[in-house]
């Protein structure tokens, strides 16, 4: 009995269950309201089914959160990442569609590679402003998200740029192995990223800067450059979801590609057990933060909820979850502790739970 | 000064924090017309002693009377209405508002709701005039000075017919024409009849300023003096708590000779050293093998002659050599690169990453060096990690741990291991033995003396004289932010003569008053 316990208190005491314990009931949610919800075909060799296209529609997010993850994790946060989809989607779409021929895999491979390279050059102003010059992160990023919608403007001239090129439109519908292209493109990005910051040090610094800077510098490290690093990997996470949201429609429209995807971003970060005041990161759990998203938007067009609540149907659902992360939330409806000593009252004082 | 009734008599207070106790059957008067000076050392329960006469904290025993009335406030609102005004040491003010805002936020003059601002900056002004100052009452607070920042701070204190006047620290950041312009003001405001309370770590304040001195030793009373019938030395010694004579059997240790010792090329040789508003500029050199002890009361500048050694602060001019080489400390890293290695006495803020493990702490130094892109490998972490657990008897042993579930002795370890692992040639330990168990107290006091015969150079902080004394082959003397003396430890130096140092801010003997 008392294993069964303490089996049940180590499950739920991971930082993972949470969430994932969110998940299944949104999933088990919508099977209940739609028996066919889980179901999965094989058409054309392609898998087809709304947990597929769940997967799928996640991608460009779980991109975009990877690199929000890093800098969150720095003590930042990055407000530019959509603009900087609309721009890095703007002008790989602007270069194809002044192309003779669309369809050539060398002409959307250059594209791509001009893509990333103002979105390396854009992450690097971001990364001047907060690490260099020292402006606040949520300012120096503001001012990218919004000069970056004009920017966008400015490369498709004000026009909604729609191309034609299959190897392009492959980014964001293709397939491989039966499953969306997208899909892989996420994974390997998660892979890399993970690959980055747990194969080399950059991880540990970059939580200790975020989990105490001043303790960071006197242990000699220059965090300049580890933060400058976390908003350039930011940019580039993004440019690279901006791809696919453009793919997915073939078309590039300045002002709606990518809006409002820095807050489901760092949503998924909070959701994925990051703190917003710095430190510890969870790439696994940000993943995990981005699907329960897309599930959640998913479920609000699959429930017919009228656009009108839909919006508010998923606030409720937002705080939902993150009250049910809160240690302390959790605390009341289970047996009330002891007093605890102020101090270790601090230190567990769970980490700010903001929904963006 | 006068013989006239106490405006605050508190009697028998004790206080306890989850069995702590912080103040134990402490007897304080407070007469008008008076400034009194409350000296002890860190966590001789100053602070507490004023948190419960302002009604921050209640009492677990004792009685408190303003005027001859018993009272009991519940908060510092409470006793600032009833005329018991605090000003803390960090100044409480919003800098960005205006002087007048400052001086009336909370209790602005209203009418039908609506803030009378012309009543509020004319008050404002009538106020300042009475302290001698004439400030623009519409120019935002951190235009000013932090010595005028500290003065509009206490007339909003008096602003509410205050008797009792609370400075806890008042002087702290302020330059020596800044404390002088305060302490035109404190003297007004005595002969005023509000009775001044004031507490300070630097000694030439206090016999400049105060009338009397009540001085607090680990939460007891210690007794309530005369400041024209107090020689400094005895209350520095009063403070310390030792009798000089105690301390005169100090270990015996097979001490190196500190001229051999200082043969040939320094280690760390600094010259001019000293920043503005920090510590006076000193001159220091350092060799392997040494022992470097760093004594003076708290806030006499030890600690900032570490952080410019480190190049955590950045000294304002002077000279560093490293072997005999001309070099810079401007930064933390570079510091490092030197060999240099600094343990903070702020082990929270300045010292560990809470939210990593122990494993990450330590290593966490000697990765910065290697830079990111050279990750230490895992094998080898483990290996140094497994060998500090055991060399510093750290628990608990399981290197995973967060580090935030340690111990403060614990932590200390583990600071101690990170830069242990660089293996520096110079370590400066800033009170590495405050705030731990007597265990790990001689644990670190045995390590250090290790180290220093295996050739690495420490420079030791304490406030513990005995400490200081028993480790040290030189002692450096600090007082009132400056170096006033560095004295070789050897059969001519004890305790008495550090104490004297400390009180006179000279080495000779008759220089005790």
């Amino acid at each position: 009995m008392n294993d069964t316990m303490s089996r049940y208190r180590t499950m739920t005491g991971h930082r993972l269950f949470w969430p994932a314990a969110v998940l299944v009931v949104m999933l088990v949610a919508n099977t209940i309201y739609r028996p066919g919800f889980l179901s999965i075909e094989l058409k054309d060799g392609h898998l087809y089914g709304t947990p597929i296209d769940i997967l799928r529609l996640s991608a460009p997010l779980i991109l975009v959160a990877l690199g929000m993850t890093l800098v969150i994790s720095t003590g930042g946060i990055d407000l530019s990442v959509g603009s900087l989809c609309a721009i890095s989607g703007a002008i790989a779409c602007m270069y194809i569609s002044k192309q003779p021929d669309q369809n050539s895999l060398a002409v959307v491979l250059t594209a791509l590679a001009m893509a990333l390279g103002v979105a390396l050059v854009l992450g690097a102003w971001n990364g001047v402003l907060v690490a260099v010059i020292g402006i606040q992160p949520i300012i120096a990023t503001l001012i990218l998200m919004v000069a970056g919608r004009g920017l966008a403007q400015l490369i498709t001239q004000g026009q909604i740029i729609t191309i034609n090129s299959e190897p392009f439109r492959a980014i964001g519908l293709g397939h491989l192995l039966t499953l969306p292209l997208a899909i892989f493109i996420a994974l390997a990005a998660a892979l890399l990223v993970a690959a980055f910051t747990r194969r080399t040090a950059l991880g540990m610094i970059v939580e200790s800067v975020g989990g105490n800077a001043v303790a960071s510098r006197l242990a000699g490290i220059r965090s300049g450059r580890v933060i400058f690093l976390a908003y350039v990997l930011s940019a580039v996470c993004a440019a690279v979801a901006g791809f696919m949201m453009t793919a997915n429609v073939s078309s590039a429209d300045g002002n709606a590609v990518g809006l409002w995807v820095e807050l489901d971003a760092i949503l998924a970060v909070v959701i994925g057990g990051t703190s917003l005041a710095g430190g510890r990161f969870f790439l696994s759990g940000t993943i995990l933060g981005a699907l329960i998203i897309q599930t959640l938007t998913t479920t609000v067009y699959a429930m017919n909820i009228s656009p009108q609540t839909s919006l508010l149907f998923k606030a409720v659902v937002v705080i939902a979850v993150c009250l049910i992360q809160a240690p302390a939330f959790r605390a009341r409806f289970t047996r009330r502790r002891g007093s605890v000593p102020p101090s270790s009252a601090i230190a567990d004082k769970p980490k700010e739970q903001v929904p963006a | 000064m006068t013989d006239n009734r106490p405006v605050v008599t508190m009697t028998g207070i004790s206080k306890s924090f989850l069995g702590v106790r912080a103040l134990h059957d402490v007897n304080f008067r407070l007469f008008p017309g008076e400034v009194h000076a409350l000296m002890g050392e860190n966590g001789a329960g100053k602070s507490t002693l004023i948190k419960v006469l302002t009604g921050v904290y209640d009492t677990d025993e004792g009685a408190i009377t303003l005027d001859g009335q018993p009272v009991s406030f519940t908060g510092p609102m409470q006793a600032t209405a009833a005329g018991v005004s605090t000003v803390f040491q960090e100044v409480n003010l919003c800098t960005n508002l205006s002087v007048a805002e400052n001086i009336f936020i909370g209790r602005e003059p209203r009418r039908l709701g609506a803030v009378r601002w012309g009543e509020v900056r004319r008050r404002a002004r009538t106020l300042l005039a009475r302290l001698d100052l004439d400030l623009d009452v519409s120019a935002p607070l951190g235009s000013y000075s932090l010595a005028i920042q500290q003065m509009v701070a206490i007339a909003r204190a008096i602003d509410i017919q205050a008797r009792v006047l609370i400075l806890d620290e008042p002087t702290s950041s302020l330059d020596a024409v800044e404390v002088a312009q305060l302490f035109r003001i404190m003297r007004q405001l005595r002969d005023e009849g509000i009775a001044i309370l004031f507490v300070t770590h630097f000694l030439d304040q206090v016999y400049e300023i105060a009338d009397r001195i009540t001085v607090l030793r680990n939460g007891g009373l210690v007794g309530e003096y005369a400041t024209a019938e107090l020689p400094q030395l005895s209350l520095v010694e009063k403070m310390i708590g030792k009798e000089l004579d105690v301390l005169e059997g100090i270990e015996e240790r097979s001490r190196r000779n500190l001229a051999v010792l200082e043969e040939g090329t320094p280690l760390v040789a600094v010259s001019d050293f000293g920043r503005a508003g920090s510590v006076e500029p000193f001159s220091l050199t350092i060799h392997a093998g040494e022992v470097v002890g760093l004594a003076g009361l708290l806030g006499s500048g030890r600690t900032e002659v570490a952080r410019l050694l480190f190049g955590a602060d950045r000294t304002d001019g002077g000279q560093v050599a490293v072997d005999g080489t001309p070099s810079s400390l401007r930064t933390p890293a570079q510091a490092i690169g030197h060999g240099v290695g600094f343990c903070s006495e702020n082990r929270r803020a300045e010292g560990i990453v809470a939210d990593l493990s122990v494993r990450e702490n330590m290593i966490l130094a000697m990765q910065a060096a290697r830079g990111w892109l050279r990750p230490i490998p895992r094998r080898r972490q483990d290996e140094l990690v497994d060998k500090y657990i055991k060399a510093l008897n750290i628990r608990p042993s399981d290197p995973e741990v967060p580090v935030r579930n340690l111990s403060g002795g614990n932590q200390q370890k583990v600071l101690l291991a990170r830069w242990l692992i660089t293996e520096p040639r110079l370590l400066i330990l800033d009170e590495p033995t405050r705030g731990i168990d007597i265990g790990a107290k001689t644990e670190i006091q045995k390590l250090v003396t290790q180290l220093s015969d295996g050739g690495m150079a420490v420079l030791f902080i304490s406030a513990e004289l005995e400490e200081v004394l028993r480790l040290s082959h030189k002692v450096a003397v600090m007082r009132d932010r400056q170096m006033v003396a560095q004295l070789a430890n050897d059969d001519g130096l004890d305790a008495d003569r550090v104490m004297q140092t400390i009180a006179s801010g000279s080495h000779r003997e008759e220089a005790d008053r």
